[in-house]
């Protein structure tokens, strides 16, 4: 449930890095944990976000989850289909479920995410 | 002491055993010890029920006002309430019921809450409402929180005829949020006299009809704002012949919905509604009811969209309220299906007519005029010379009318403000104009 | 479930109304015609039995305190004296408008003035306002408060944050940020209690103030309260107390005697009057000395024998209620007040916390108690781990099984799967026993039968509602485009 091509971070963010591109999406555990997802709110197109900046929200019916900009950056694309499916994020989290690419404008910020190992041991510590 | 207390000495004998503490007092032994010292009573004695009646009895009869013929209004009227709505609201199952959170045990308050919200958007003309906020006046002051959270901006303006109550209720809350209130003025009809509009401007109330009970054109208003929200205040009786604020783009319908089958209760509880478009539902306070379906297939309801609530998202919520004026809400929905679009047209024209009726006496008057041309509803200031002594004759008469200073915050010095609704007689109207004339 | 829209036909009417003198279109031809409606509202047309057993078999598929037992945490769901229903409904109250000048409603404002003494009398403090109409409005208040409080210190802006402990009510920090408050958490410590070290730390200059809630949501007292609130005065803030559990200590404790600033009350809570279906409630708020300047306006004031409203208060807040708050409400509290008398309400809290602890004593074997200490009116137990794949959710949905309404879950949020349980006072105990067998029951059943928690309630009007598709196809109003 954790792919290894991916990076993570401890907010339960995932990135697919391509390029100068950043793929973001919540991780299968983060899905988990909120049940089942009703609204995704996602950022306007071009919006510049530093790292650990409020970047999206994604609720279920009796929880807000916040999603964290894992990396500085521009949103240069958003997943519409979740505004008519938002349960894709539950269903598919890694796939079709993802919210939006940033252009990343610090690079280097992708050394401090977490690899898929990483993240596992992270997820199994906190319980 | 407690009549409310059930446990007899031997229940409370077993209850502390099974706890394993020797008396009552050492259950509170976690409250420090210098807490409990300082502790004084209220010096109450305990009291009989025929002793509390008699004394509560003997403070509602104190007040002269309830013996006098109400002409009030200023945003709460003395409309019939027709018998059948107190009796539905004496089932105690609605009454001794919380908040519907289980909605398996709810489906009654959930039933009529989407009810509710279907029959004040239907008043309205708008996309959604809310299950009720406290009062008319909070729910104002609400709705310009949420334009200002939906548009940004500081500025909001508030016509110099909206009631002073409203007023104030609104200026408390924008003081706590930061914003600031510009008086809108108002022109010889008494009617909105819309200027420049500021920059930074987040919302334009209005008050339909206003707080001289004149009518205000909406026309070509949302057009004057560019982003800016259009916030009308409706009184809910005159909207059944009235075009309501929905179709001169207003974003959100709020007002007072006392008129609606709930009485005066000298000023509390009252009945706020809210309603707006779908694309401001996620922006908007309150609870809501939806319909959905149970594991069966079967339609219910629940209480939905609660991300927006202060229980799950505390101080990013879109506002604090939790406990809200259900039952007066029920009082409103039976009300409106006990009248359905006829009576309510009926109750409407009543008012309007007899309200026109009693001014053209009162102007007939010499001396009396209506200190407005605009026309009003079923609300209007008269004009006089002296207006304290014009009251008082009425008084002596045995009618009530609003004292003439409630009008000077709005500007008025030298009128004041009579309300006529659907139970007025004409002898009562007659009365009315004798005792003015002094005969 | 059917609507009142599906019942009735056109033409039908449940009330007989005055005629008219002229036509309708007499009269409608006078409004000019951008005014006029053009398409009247959609309503309902039913005749009065119609609409009488609408309403009457809605009635019969909720639950409320005259149906059974209401254990709900937080809320204080105690009998709703008859006697004050029908005081509450007397003309001279119920048909008097607020605005009569003062003379004509002498009787109402002497209520309202006595009401304010017996508050204050219970809280130890020395200024009321009766104007918020619901425990967060008195809250609002509050913060108000707090505001104008540090704009006449010149503190304002320098002072921004407000103390919260992690257990506390939702409406707290939404209450703090419509005052434009920010909010900082302050975390529970082993006992369930105020960290009275992080809360050392989080104090300074930048705090307005912290808001606590006395006994806190799991129940428990705090018995640092009057370190908690010292610490938080010498740092130069205020002590705000939510009184949300005022049952817990009534007669015997007062908020002023433990250096409360601010202090709310949920008349509909603690002082018995009926929750409406949701409200409508009151909630005044008592301040102390420090904080009179800043009431709201007006002020009720006795003189000799008279009552009159005072305005000249030129550092008050201003309204927070369009009038002088819920009187209905306030009529049935008081008599409940009178009623009882300080010796009464002392029994009432003995006997919730009595309730209280004997419920905990019987199912902490049962579930897991993650705060085991003396209870106040209410208490605090965890789900989890009571049965493979069960959770608080379908212990609740068994509950109604057996009759009883669930007590509050997933609350407070420190608790994971909490089940808040408050059984009151005016519960006899062979209704607490019914319903600690219950529990007891169900917890065997959990191990032995989770399916029948998991697939519960089996025989309410309708079971397990789809909540999701409730957000994600909205349906928030009835569908009229067939009707009529």
């Amino acid at each position: 449930m954790i792919p290894k091509d991916l990076r993570y971070t401890k907010d339960h963010e995932w990135v697919r890095l391509e390029g100068e591109e950043a793929r973001v999406g919540i991780t299968h555990h983060a899905q988990q944990q909120l049940g089942d997802i009703v609204f995704v709110e996602l950022p306007p197109l071009g919006k510049k976000t530093q790292r650990g900046e409020r970047l999206a929200t994604v609720e279920s019916v009796k929880a807000v989850g916040e999603v964290f900009a894992p990396l500085s950056g521009e949103v240069v694309a958003v997943n519409d289909a979740l505004a008519g499916a938002p349960d894709l994020v539950n269903k598919d989290p890694y796939g079709q479920g993802w919210l939006c690419t940033l252009k990343v404008s610090a690079p280097r910020e992708a050394d401090a995410l977490l690899d898929a190992a990483g993240y596992e041991a992270f997820v199994e510590g906190s319980g | 002491m407690n009549p409310y207390l059930p446990h007899t000495a031997e229940d409370v004998r077993a209850m502390l055993d099974a706890i394993g503490l020797p008396d009552v007092e050492a259950l509170f032994n976690d409250i420090p010890r210098a807490v409990r010292e300082r502790y004084r009573p209220v010096g109450l004695p305990a009291r009989d029920e025929l002793a509390v009646q008699r004394h509560v009895i003997g403070l509602a009869e104190h007040s002269a006002g309830r013996r006098l013929i109400p002409f009030l209004g200023g945003g709460l009227y003395d409309h019939y309430i027709p018998p059948v709505v107190g009796h539905v609201l004496s089932r105690s199952e609605f009454s001794t019921a919380y908040t519907p959170y289980q909605a398996e045990l709810s489906q009654g308050t959930l039933t009529w809450m989407f009810e509710f919200q279907t029959m004040i958007c239907e008043l309205a003309g708008m996309e959604v409402a809310n299950a009720s906020m406290y009062d008319g006046a909070t729910a104002l002051a609400e709705a310009v929180l949420m334009a200002h959270r939906t548009v940004g901006g500081k500025v909001v303006l508030a016509p110099r005829s909206l009631l002073p109550h409203l007023r104030e209720v609104v200026a408390t809350y924008a003081w706590g949020a930061g914003l600031a209130l510009h008086e809108v003025p108002y022109g010889e009809d008494g009617r909105l006299a819309l200027g420049q509009i500021p920059a930074g401007t987040c919302a334009l109330i209005v008050q339909q009809p206003n707080g001289f009970g004149i009518l205000e054109d909406l026309t070509g208003l949302k057009d004057c704002l560019d982003k800016a929200f259009l916030i009308a205040y409706v009184n809910p009786i005159p909207l059944a012949v009235i075009e309501p604020p929905g179709s001169f783009g207003a974003d959100v319908i709020v007002g007072e919905g006392q008129p609606l089958g709930n009485p005066l209760s000298f000023g509390g509880p009252l009945l706020g509604f809210f309603a707006t478009r779908m694309a401001h539902l996620r922006r908007m306070p309150g609870r809501v009811s939806g319909q959905t379906q149970d594991v069966e297939g079967r339609l219910g309801y629940v209480m939905t969209f609660q991300t927006r609530e202060q229980h799950i998202r505390r101080e990013g919520a879109t506002s604090n309220i939790c406990t809200n004026s259900a039952l007066c809400a029920l009082a409103a929905t039976v009300y409106l299906a006990a009248l359905g679009p006829n009576g309510l047209r009926r109750v409407a024209l009543l008012c309007y007519e007899r309200a026109h009726a009693l001014a053209e006496r009162i102007t007939s008057l010499p001396g009396y005029c209506l200190a407005f041309e605009g026309l009003f509803f079923h609300e209007f200031v008269v004009r006089c010379p002296d207006p304290e002594g014009a009251v008082a004759k009425l008084r002596r008469a045995g009618i009530a009318v609003l004292p003439p200073d409630v009008l000077a915050p709005m500007g008025v010095r030298d009128g004041f403000l009579v309300a006529v609704t659907e139970k007025r007689t004409e002898g009562e109207l007659d009365r009315f104009a004798a005792a003015l004339e002094g005969r | 479930m059917s609507t009142i829209y599906d019942r009735g036909a056109p033409g039908r009417r449940a009330v007989a109304l005055p005629p008219l003198t002229k036509t309708e279109q007499e009269i409608l031809g006078a409004i000019p015609a951008g005014l006029r409606r053009r398409e009247g509202p959609r309503l309902p047309e039913v005749s009065q039995p119609d609409l009488v057993r609408h309403y009457t078999a809605l009635s019969r598929k909720n639950y409320g305190v005259d149906t059974g037992f209401y254990p709900l945490g937080s809320c204080t769901m105690k009998h709703n004296p008859k006697l004050h229903e029908d005081l509450a409904r007397h003309p001279g109250f119920a048909d008097l408008h607020p605005l009569l000048p003062v003379e004509e409603c002498q009787g109402a404002l002497a209520l309202l003035w006595e009401m304010g003494e017996c508050l204050k009398g219970i809280a130890g403090m020395p200024g009321i306002t009766l104007q918020p109409a619901a425990g967060a409005h008195g809250e609002l208040t509050g913060m108000l408060l707090l505001k104008r409080w540090l704009e006449d210190r010149g503190e304002l802006g320098v002072r921004t944050k407000i103390l919260l402990p992690d257990s506390a009510h939702g409406t707290n920090p939404a209450s703090a940020a419509m005052a434009g408050f920010s909010v900082v958490s302050l975390p529970s410590d082993q006992r369930g209690m105020v960290d009275v070290e992080a809360l050392k730390r989080a104090l300074g200059p930048d705090v307005a103030g912290i808001m606590l809630t006395v006994p806190n949501t799991l129940g428990i007292f705090e018995e640092d309260i009057l370190t908690v609130t010292e610490l938080v005065h010498d740092a130069g803030g205020l002590c705000y107390f939510d009184g949300a559990n005022l049952n817990a200590y009534l007669g015997r404790a007062r908020p002023g005697d433990m250096g409360a600033d601010v202090f709310h009350i949920n008349l509909h809570k603690t002082f018995s009057t009926p929750h409406g279906g949701g409200g409508p409630g009151a909630g005044p708020v008592t301040v102390s000395a420090s904080l009179l300047p800043y009431l709201p306006v007006p002020d009720i004031v006795r003189e000799g024998a008279r009552f009159k409203l005072v305005w000249d208060r030129p550092k008050s807040i201003g309204r927070v209620h369009p009038y002088y708050g819920n009187v209905l409400v306030i009529v049935r509290a008081l008599a409940y007040i009178l009623t009882l008398g300080d010796e009464g309400l002392r029994e009432a809290s003995a006997g919730a916390v009595l309730a209280a602890n004997y419920l905990k004593a019987k199912l902490k074997g049962a579930y897991r108690l993650p705060y085991d200490r003396l209870a106040k009116h209410e208490f605090v137990l965890s789900g989890e781990g009571v049965g493979e794949g069960v959770r608080t959710f379908d212990i609740a949905k068994r509950l109604m099984d057996y009759g009883f309404h669930p007590p509050t879950i997933y609350f407070p949020l420190i608790v994971r799967e909490a089940l808040m349980i408050e059984p009151t006072e005016t519960e006899p105990k062979e209704v607490l026993d019914a319903f600690a067998e219950a529990m007891l029951r169900i917890a065997a059943e959990a191990r032995e039968h989770p399916e029948l928690l998991r697939e519960a309630p089996h025989a309410t009007p309708v079971r397990r509602l789809d909540e999701a598709r409730a957000v994600r196809e909205p349906r928030l109003r009835l569908d009229l485009g067939c009707v009529g």
